[in-house]
C-alpha cells in the first residue's frame, strides 16, 4: 500500500465521531462572519449597518488575485461591522448579522437532485469558483481558483483529491466521502475539466475502509477518477506528502505542487465546487467535527459560516466539566482558542475539547540527542538544530538548514521525549527568516 | 468556564519521556546483569551496588549544590552510567577505586559539561579509561568466574582475558592454533564463563539486551550493524590472509567488550551522531579502530578507546552528514 517515505508519526486516531452522520446545526441567532477568511489579501465589506441580506448574498469582495469573496450564511439584518476574536486569538473585522428567517438567494438550487452533466466551460468554472468564494477547506483556506489557473510554462497532469484526513479526531471529510460521494465525484470531474487533466486521484487512508469502498464503487462511473487507499501515517494530508505517496514525485524545496504537474484539493473543496458550479451555491456552510473524549455527543455538523463555536459545543451536549483547552482544527496543527465565541470560518474542520490533563504539555527536560525528531520529520529537517539556531538568533544558519521547508506538522514536538517546544521555536524562526528573505528582495 | 489553556500546536504528545527511554536501556541491561551475578557471585552485586550508588550520589550532589537545578537522579541516566561503569571493571575491584571511577564518570565526564545531554563523551567509558590508565594492575586482574552454587571454594583466583592471552601469546611468537588451546571454548565465551569485566563476559545476554533496544526503537540499526559489520569484515580479511597470525572474526565478536560496546556504549544517543549516514560512519570508525588497537595496539582491548575517539568526531559527523531532505533531489518518475 502506498504512503510517503520520509518520517511520519502514528498518533492515536481517536476518530470518536466517525459513525455520526452529518446533522444540520440549527441556525444561530447571530453570526459573525470574518471578512478575511482566506490566505492572501483580505476582502472588503460591501454591506452597511442596517442592510437586509439573504442567504448566499455577497457581503465582502475579494479584489486581489489571491483573495476570495465572502457571502452571507444567513438572512437577516447587518448589525455592525466590528472586530471579533478569531480562532488565532487576534482581533479581526467581521460582519455581524442578526438572523431573521432563512431566506435564500433565488438563483441557488436547493434541491437534492444530482446534476452530473458538466455544461460550464473551463473558464466559466474558474470564474464561478472565484465568484462564489470557494477556498481550500482542508485548513489553509487558499483561494481555490488560483490553484486552477496553471501558470504559463507549467502543465497540470493530475488532480489529487485529498481524502486523507490524517489529523486525529477529525471526521468531517470522512462523513462527506460517505454521504456526499456522488457530489464529490462530480466536483472532482469539474476540477479536472478546469485544469484540463485526464487523471484524478483520490487518496484515502485505510483507516476509512467504508469510504474507500464506497468511493471506489461509485468512481467506476466517472472516467479518469481512481481511488487509492493509503497506509495510515501522519502527515499524509500534507500536499507534498500526499503527492509523494500517490505519484512518487517530490515537489522541490520552495516550489508549488504544479512544478511536478499536480494540483491538490480537499474533498470538502470538491463538494463546494460541485455546489457552486452545478447549484449556484456560494460557500457559506461546511461540515465541522465537534469532538473530545469527554464530549457527550461528538458530532459532525453542517454549520453556517460565522456561527460561534460555543453553539456547536452546546449542540454536542455542553462544555464538559474540567474542559481547559478548545482547539480549532485537529490536535496536531489546530489552534488553541482564546474564547469559545470565535466564529466558524471556511477553513474550520473541527473543534476539540480537552480536559486539564490533555491540555498540559509534558514537562520540558534536557535534550538527550536521541534524534527522534529528525527521524519523524517528513521534510528531512533537523528540528533540534533549527529550533536551537532560532533560539540563538542564528537565522541565516537556520535558513541554510532549510527551516523554510518546515510544514509545521508538529511531528517533531509530538515525538520528543524531552518535551522540547521545537515547533514553537521553528515557527518563530520561520517568521524571522521570512522577514530576512523579504528584505533581501527589496534591496 | 475556567480560563482556557492557549499554546501552540501540536496539542498531543506521544507517550514518551526521557525516563521511559532511560529505563528501557536499564531493562535491556538486566540479562547481562543476571549473568554477571551468576558467574561472579556476591562480588558482582557489590560492584554494581557501589557503582550505581556512587553515580547517583555524585549526580545528586552536583546537580543540587553546583548546578543548582531541579533534581535529575530520577531520570535514569545516572543509573545507566552506574551499571555500565560496573560492567566495565573486574569484579574484585576495590571499593574506593570504583568510587573514583564513578566520580570521573559523573562529575567530570557528564556534569562538568552541564549534565544530561551535554556530555560529548560517554561518561561510563571515560570513567573506565581513567581507571585503566590510573590503576592498570587492579583493572586487569580478572577473577576467574566462580559460578554461584559451585563447589569451588578457593577465593581470588585471577586470570587473563581471552584477548589478553591472545595478545601475550602472539607477542611471544606463538601460533594461533597453539594459543587457542589455552582459551575457553566458544560456548563458554558465548554464555560468559570467561575472565573479564563484569558485564562484558556474556555475548548472548548482551545481544538479547541489544535486540530489545532495537525492538523498542530506543536505538537504530545503523551503529550496531556498521560496527559489527566492519569488525567482521576487517578481521575476516586478515584471518583469511593468514589464519596462523590472525584470529578468526567469531573470536573477536564474542570476546572482550565488543558486544557491550556495540549495543550499549556506541549507541549512547547523547554522544553519537544523529543522522543515519553519520551513524553508519560512526559505527564503521568504531569497528576499524577497535580492530587496529586489538591487533596492533599496546592494549589487548580497543573498544573503549575506539568509541571515545569517535565520540570526539560526533559534532563533525553531525555537521557533515545531514539527513536526506525532502525535495532536494528532483525525482520525476513519469508513469
Ligand atoms: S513541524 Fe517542521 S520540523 Fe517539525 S517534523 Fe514537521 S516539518 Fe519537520
Ligand atoms: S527528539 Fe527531543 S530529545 Fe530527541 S533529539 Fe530531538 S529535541 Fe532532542
Amino acid at each position: 500500500m502506498k504512503t510517503f517515505e520520509l518520517g511520519g508519526v502514528h498518533p492515536a486516531e481517536n476518530k470518536i465521531s466517525e459513525n455520526k452522520a452529518i446533522e444540520v446545526l440549527p441556525i444561530p441567532k447571530q453570526v459573525q462572519i470574518p471578512v478575511a477568511q482566506n490566505l492572501g489579501a483580505p476582502s472588503v465589506p460591501i454591506v452597511n449597518k442596517g442592510d437586509e441580506v439573504k442567504v448566499g448574498q455577497l457581503i465582502a469582495k475579494g479584489e486581489a488575485f489571491i483573495s476570495s469573496n465572502v457571502h452571507s450564511s444567513v438572512s437577516g439584518k447587518v448589525l455592525k461591522i466590528d472586530n471579533v476574536n478569531d480562532q488565532s486569538g487576534y482581533k479581526k473585522p467581521a460582519i455581524f448579522i442578526n438572523v431573521a428567517g432563512d431566506e435564500w438567494e433565488e438563483n441557488i438550487d436547493r434541491s437534492d437532485t444530482l446534476i452530473k452533466d458538466i455544461t460550464a466551460s473551463k473558464d466559466e468554472i474558474i470564474k464561478k469558483v472565484h465568484k462564489l468564494g470557494i477556498v481550500g477547506l482542508g485548513g489553509a483556506a487558499f483561494p481555490s481558483h488560483v490553484k486552477l489557473m496553471v501558470p504559463k510554462g507549467k502543465k497540470a497532469e493530475a488532480l489529487i483529491i485529498n481524502g486523507v484526513e490524517c489529523e486525529p479526531y477529525l471526521t468531517a471529510d470522512h462523513r462527506v466521502m460517505l454521504e456526499k460521494a456522488d457530489e464529490l465525484l462530480v466536483g472532482t470531474k469539474i476540477l479536472m475539466k478546469a485544469l484540463g487533466v485526464e487523471k484524478g486521484f483520490i487518496g484515502i487512508e485505510n483507516n476509512k475502509p467504508d469510504a474507500i469502498e464506497h468511493l471506489s464503487k461509485l468512481s467506476k462511473e466517472y472516467k479518469g477518477i481512481e481511488v487509492y487507499p493509503l497506509k495510515v501515517k501522519y502527515p499524509q494530508g500534507g500536499e507534498k506528502q500526499l503527492i509523494k505517496a500517490l505519484t512518487n514525485r517530490e515537489v522541490p524545496s520552495g516550489k508549488l505542487p504544479i512544478e511536478v504537474g499536480c494540483v491538490v484539493q480537499n474533498v470538502g473543496t470538491a463538494l463546494a465546487v460541485y455546489e457552486a458550479v452545478q447549484k449556484n451555491k456560494p460557500l457559506f456552510e461546511r461540515v465541522v467535527t465537534i469532538t473530545g473524549k469527554a464530549v457527550k455527543n461528538p458530532s459532525n455538523f453542517l454549520v453556517r459560516i460565522g456561527t460561534p463555536i460555543s453553539e456547536l459545543i452546546e449542540a454536542s451536549g455542553g462544555t464538559p466539566d474540567k474542559t481547559s483547552k478548545i482547539v480549532g482544527g485537529g490536535p496536531m496543527m489546530g489552534k488553541a482558542l482564546v474564547t469559545p465565541d470565535a466564529p466558524i470560518v471556511k477553513g474550520s474542520s473541527g473543534v476539540l475539547l480537552f480536559d486539564e490533563k490533555e491540555s498540559k504539555r509534558v514537562e520540558e527536560k534536557a535534550c538527550i540527542r536521541c534524534a527522534g525528531c529528525i527521524k519523524v520529520c517528513p521534510m528531512g529537517l533537523e528540528p533540534v538544530l533549527i529550533s536551537q539556531l532560532t533560539k540563538l538568533e542564528m537565522y541565516e544558519e537556520a535558513e541554510k538548514n532549510n527551516i523554510m521547508d518546515c510544514i509545521e506538522c508538529g511531528s517533531c514536538q509530538y515525538t520528543c521525549p524531552s518535551g522540547k517546544p521545537l515547533l514553537d521555536y521553528i515557527r518563530l524562526g520561520k517568521f524571522k527568516v521570512g522577514q530576512i528573505i523579504r528584505n533581501r528582495g527589496k534591496k | 468556564m475556567n480560563l482556557l489553556t492557549v499554546s501552540g500546536s501540536p496539542h498531543i504528545h506521544e507517550d514518551n519521556s526521557v525516563k521511559k527511554v532511560m529505563y528501557g536501556v536499564v531493562y535491556a541491561l538486566i540479562p547481562a546483569m543476571l549473568v554477571s551475578v551468576y558467574f561472579f557471585g556476591f562480588d558482582a552485586v557489590r560492584v554494581l551496588l557501589i557503582s550505581v550508588a556512587a553515580c547517583l550520589l555524585f549526580e545528586w550532589l552536583i546537580q543540587k549544590y553546583l548546578i543548582k537545578g531541579p533534581a535529575t537522579i530520577n531520570d535514569g541516566s545516572a543509573l545507566i552510567t552506574g551499571i555500565l561503569l560496573a560492567f566495565n571493571v573486574p569484579s574484585n575491584l576495590p571499593i574506593w577505586i570504583i568510587i573514583v571511577g564513578a566520580f570521573v564518570a559523573i562529575g567530570i565526564a557528564k556534569m562538568s559539561f552541564g549534565g544530561l545531554g551535554k556530555n560529548p563523551f560517554n561518561p561510563a567509558l571515560v570513567g573506565r579509561v581513567f581507571l585503566l590508565i590510573s590503576f592498570p594492575v587492579q583493572m586487569t586482574s580478572w577473577p576467574v568466574p566462580k559460578p554461584l552454587f559451585s563447589s569451588v571454594v578457593t577465593d581470588a583466583i585471577t586470570g587473563p582475558t581471552p584477548l589478553g592471552i591472545l595478545k601475550d601469546g602472539l607477542r611471544d611468537g606463538e601460533k594461533i592454533s597453539d594459543i587457542m588451546t589455552q582459551i575457553p571454548s566458544y560456548l563458554q565465551q558465548l554464555v560468559g564463563d570467561i575472565g573479564g569485566s563484569l558485564g562484558e563476559v556474556s555475548a548472548i545476554a548482551l545481544l538479547i539486551g541489544g535486540l530489545y533496544l532495537l525492538l523498542r526503537k530506543i536505538i537504530t540499526w545503523q551503529i550496531p550493524v556498521a560496527y559489527l559489520g566492519s569488525v567482521i569484515i576487517f578481521t575476516g580479511i586478515l584471518w583469511l590472509a593468514n589464519p596462523e597470525q590472525f584470529v578468526n572474526p567469531l573470536f573477536h565478536l564474542i570476546t572482550g567488550g565488543l558486544m557491550l560496546g556495540v549495543f550499549f556504549m556506541a549507541t549512547d544517543m547523547v554522544s553519537s551522531p544523529m543522522s543515519s549516514k553519520g551513524q553508519i560512519i560512526f559505527g564503521l570508525g568504531c569497528g576499524i579502530i577497535t580492530v587496529v588497537i586489538r591487533i596492533w595496539g599496546a592494549y589487548p582491548e580497543g573498544v573503549s578507546f575506539a568509541i571515545l575517539i569517535m565520540n570526539a568526531l560526533t559534532p563533525l559527523l553531525n555537521n557533515s552528514f545531514k539527513p536526506k531532505r525532502f525535495g532536494e533531489i528532483v525525482k520525476i518518475d513519469h508513469k
